[in-house]
C-alpha cells in the first residue's frame, strides 16, 4: 500500500504545476534516451501530438488532416531559409503563420461537417495540400522533398550556439516546446478552455448557453494547426530536409495514434504517446521489417482495451486510489 | 494543347466513366457500411488492395479470370466478416470514433500482411486474354477492358439495388438503417444483419480491387490514395446514399480524366478541389443524408 496523503499531494502538485513538471522532465529526458536524435524526435512529435490533442482530445474533433499543418510549417520555414535566405527565427514565424492560415482555410470548410464526416473531410482537404506541394516541385523539391535547410549556428542577442551539437539542438528546441506547452496550458485553464470542453460534451447545450460554437471550433482548429505547424518548423530545422511524406494523411494518422496511445484529452498523454511510439519504432525496426504490423496491432489493442491510453489509465487509477483513501479516512 | 478534337473529348469521357465505375463501387461499399452501422471503414482502401492481390493470386492459381472474379470478393468478404465479428462489434455504443480508429490500425496490418505474403514490390498484372484489344465506339477505339469495367460495375450496382429493394433481406437492411431498435423489437437479429452488411461492403471493395488490378500497379500501398479518393466520392455524393455514391463516383472519375487531358499536373488535385466546392455549397453532399437507398 502507498501512504495515502503523499500520493494525493504529489498528484495535485503535478496537476497544478503541469507545465513546470513537463519541462523539468524534458530537461533531464535526453539522459534516458539511447541517443539524442531520438530525444529530439520525441520532443518534436510530442509537440505535434499536443497540438493535435487540443482539437481531438479536448474539443472532440477527430481530424485526419493535421499533417497538412505539420508539413506546411516545415515546408514554409524551409522555403523561407532555402529560397529567401531568411534568418531562422523569422523563418519559424513564417512557418507557424502559414500553418495557422492553412488551419483557418481548412478549418472553415471542415467545421461545416461534424462527427465521422469531419474526419473524412479533413483527410481529403489535407490531401489537397499534399498534392499541391508535391506538384510545386520548383519550390518544394516535389517527390524528393525539400533539401538544404542549413542552420548550423544559432545566433541570438550576440550569443552563438552550435546547432550541430545534438544536445544544444535539443535544448534549443525545448525552449520553443516549453513556450508552446505553457500556451496550451494557459488556454485550457482559461474560461475559453471550459468552453472548449463544453462544446465537446454537448454542442447544443453550449450553444444554448450563448457560446458561438462554430467560432470556438474554428479558433481551436487554428490554434491546434499553429502548434502543429510549430512542431513542423522545428522538424525542418532539426532534419534540414522536409520529406514529402510529412504532408501525407498517414502522418496525420500518426498524431492520432500517438494521442490515443498516451491518452487523449490529457495534458501529458500526447507526449507519453509520442515517446512510446517513437521508442517502440526505434527498437522494433532493428528487429523486424514489419514495423507497420506491430504499430497496427498495438493500436488496435489500445482501441479495444485501453481507449484512455497509458497516461489516461494511470490518472484514472490514481484518482480511484485517492478517492478510496479519502473514503477510507472518512469512515474512520 | 492545340489538337483537342471532339473525338478525343468523348474518348476521355469514356475513360472517366470507366475510372468512375471503380470509384462508384468503392463508395457504395463505404456507404452501405456507414448507412447501416454508422461506421466509416478506414480500412476500405486496404480491403481494395487485398482484393487486387488475391485477385491476381487466384488468377494464377486457377488460370481463370472469371473464377477469380467470384473467389476474390468471397475471400475479402470473409476477412470483412471476421473483422466485424471480432474487432468492430465490441466497439458498438462506445463512441463513433472508435471503429474508425480501429479500422485505421487494421489497414496497417493488412498492408504489412500483403507485403509479407507477396513482397514489397507488388505483383505484375495483365488484362485477361479474352478482354484484350479495343472496340470501336463510333468516335474512336476504346480499350475493351475499360468497357468491361463499366459493364461489370453496372451489373454489380443493379444486383445490389435489386437485392436491397426487392428481397426480404434488403427490406430488413433498409429498415435496420432507419431504426435498428424497432427492427430488433420485431424479433430480427440485427447483429447478424450488421455482420452481413459489413461482409457485403468489404466484398465489394475486394471486387473493385480485382477489377481495377489490370489497369493499375498492384502493390501493398495502392489502397492508401484510394481511401482518400473514395472519401471524396462519398462526401460529394452524400454519406450513406447509394445513388449518391454512383453519381458522385462517375462525376469524380470524369473530372479526374478531363483534368488529366487539359492540365495533367492538376489531375490528382482536381477531385479534392471538387469536394471543397461541394462542401461550400452543399455540405451534406448531392443526396444529403436521406435513407440508405435515396
Amino acid at each position: 500500500m502507498m501512504n495515502n496523503p503523499s500520493l494525493k499531494t504529489a498528484y495535485h502538485l503535478i496537476k497544478r504545476h503541469r507545465v513546470a513538471a513537463a519541462i523539468l522532465l524534458l530537461l533531464v529526458f535526453p539522459l534516458a534516451m539511447p541517443y539524442e536524435a531520438l530525444a529530439i524526435n520525441i520532443l518534436i512529435f510530442g509537440l505535434y501530438a499536443v497540438g493535435f490533442n487540443l482539437l481531438f482530445g479536448y474539443t472532440g474533433m477527430l481530424s485526419f488532416g493535421h499533417a497538412a499543418f505539420f508539413g506546411v510549417g516545415s515546408y514554409l520555414t524551409g522555403i523561407a531559409i532555402v529560397s529567401f535566405n531568411l534568418h531562422w527565427l523569422p523563418a519559424i514565424g513564417v512557418g507557424v503563420a502559414a500553418a495557422s492560415l492553412a488551419g483557418l482555410v481548412i478549418g472553415y470548410l471542415a467545421i461545416r461537417t461534424r462527427g465521422i464526416y469531419f474526419s473524412m473531410v479533413t483527410l481529403a482537404l489535407g490531401q489537397i495540400v499534399y498534392y499541391a506541394f508535391y506538384k510545386a516541385d520548383r519550390w518544394t523539391g516535389g517527390e524528393n522533398g525539400l533539401r538544404g535547410i542549413k542552420v548550423e549556428v544559432i545566433d541570438l542577442f550576440g550569443f552563438k550556439l552550435d546547432f550541430l551539437n545534438p544536445l544544444t539542438k535539443y535544448y534549443m528546441i525545448l525552449v520553443f516546446v516549453a513556450a508552446a506547452l505553457w500556451l496550451v496550458s494557459r488556454i485550457l485553464n482559461a474560461p475559453f478552455g471550459s468552453v472548449i470542453e463544453a462544446v465537446r460534451e454537448n454542442e447544443k447545450r453550449a450553444a444554448a448557453c450563448g457560446y458561438d460554437v462554430a467560432r470556438t471550433k474554428l479558433l481551436v482548429f487554428v490554434l491546434s494547426a499553429g502548434i502543429c505547424g510549430l512542431a513542423g518548423t522545428l522538424r525542418a530545422l532539426h532534419l534540414s530536409i522536409v520529406p514529402i511524406d510529412s504532408l501525407h494523411y498517414l502522418q496525420s494518422g500518426q498524431a492520432v495514434m500517438m494521442c490515443l496511445l498516451g491518452g487523449m484529452g490529457t495534458f501529458f498523454g500526447p507526449f507519453i504517446g509520442a515517446a512510446v511510439f517513437l521508442y517502440l519504432e526505434d527498437v522494433v525496426t532493428t528487429m523486424t521489417t514489419h514495423w507497420m504490423a506491430v504499430v497496427g496491432v498495438v493500436f488496435i489493442v489500445f482501441v479495444l482495451f485501453f481507449p484512455r491510453g497509458i497516461w489516461g489509465s494511470i490518472v484514472g487509477w490514481l484518482q480511484r486510489r485517492i478517492a478510496m483513501n479519502d473514503a477510507g479516512r472518512g469512515a474512520k | 494543347m492545340g489538337d483537342i478534337t471532339p473525338q478525343l473529348l468523348l474518348l476521355q469521357l469514356a475513360t472517366g466513366i470507366a475510372l468512375g465505375a471503380v470509384y462508384a463501387l468503392l463508395a457504395i461499399g463505404l456507404s452501405l457500411i456507414f448507412g447501416m452501422l454508422t461506421v466509416v471503414n478506414f480500412a476500405h482502401g486496404a480491403f481494395y488492395m487485398v482484393g487486387a492481390f488475391l485477385g491476381v493470386y487466384f488468377i494464377g492459381l486457377t488460370g481463370n479470370f472469371w473464377l477469380s472474379l467470384v473467389l476474390t470478393p468471397l475471400a475479402v468478404g470473409a476477412i470483412g466478416l471476421v473483422t466485424e465479428r471480432f474487432l468492430v462489434r465490441p466497439l458498438y455504443g462506445r463512441g463513433i470514433d472508435y471503429p474508425l480508429l480501429l479500422t485505421f490500425g487494421l489497414s496497417y496490418v493488412l498492408i504489412e500482411a500483403m507485403r509479407s505474403l507477396f513482397g514489397i514490390e507488388g505483383v505484375p498484372t495483365s488484362v485477361p486474354a479474352s478482354l484484350r484489344g479495343a472496340v470501336n465506339l463510333g468516335f474512336g477505339m476504346f480499350p475493351l477492358y475499360r468497357l468491361f469495367l463499366i459493364g461489370a460495375a453496372a451489373v454489380v450496382i443493379l444486383g445490389l439495388y435489386l437485392f436491397i429493394e426487392k428481397t426480404r433481406y434488403g427490406l430488413i437492411i433498409r429498415a435496420g438503417s432507419r431504426d435498428p431498435e424497432i427492427v430488433r423489437v420485431l424479433g430480427i437479429d440485427v447483429a447478424r444483419i450488421w455482420l452481413m452488411v459489413f461482409g457485403i461492403g468489404t466484398a465489394i471493395a475486394g471486387l473493385s480491387g480485382v477489377l481495377a488490378a489490370p489497369t493499375r500497379a498492384v502493390n501493398p500501398e495502392m489502397g492508401i490514395p484510394v481511401l482518400a479518393e473514395s472519401f471524396v466520392v462519398t462526401v460529394v455524393g452524400g454519406m450513406g446514399s447509394l445513388p449518391g455514391a454512383v453519381v458522385a463516383g462517375l462525376l469524380v472519375g470524369i473530372v479526374f480524366s478531363m483534368t488529366s487531358l487539359f492540365a495533367p499536373e492538376l489531375a490528382e488535385l482536381s477531385i479534392f478541389v471538387l469536394m471543397a466546392l461541394v462542401l461550400l455549397v452543399r455540405p451534406q453532399g448531392f443526396f444529403g443524408k436521406a435513407g440508405l437507398m435515396g
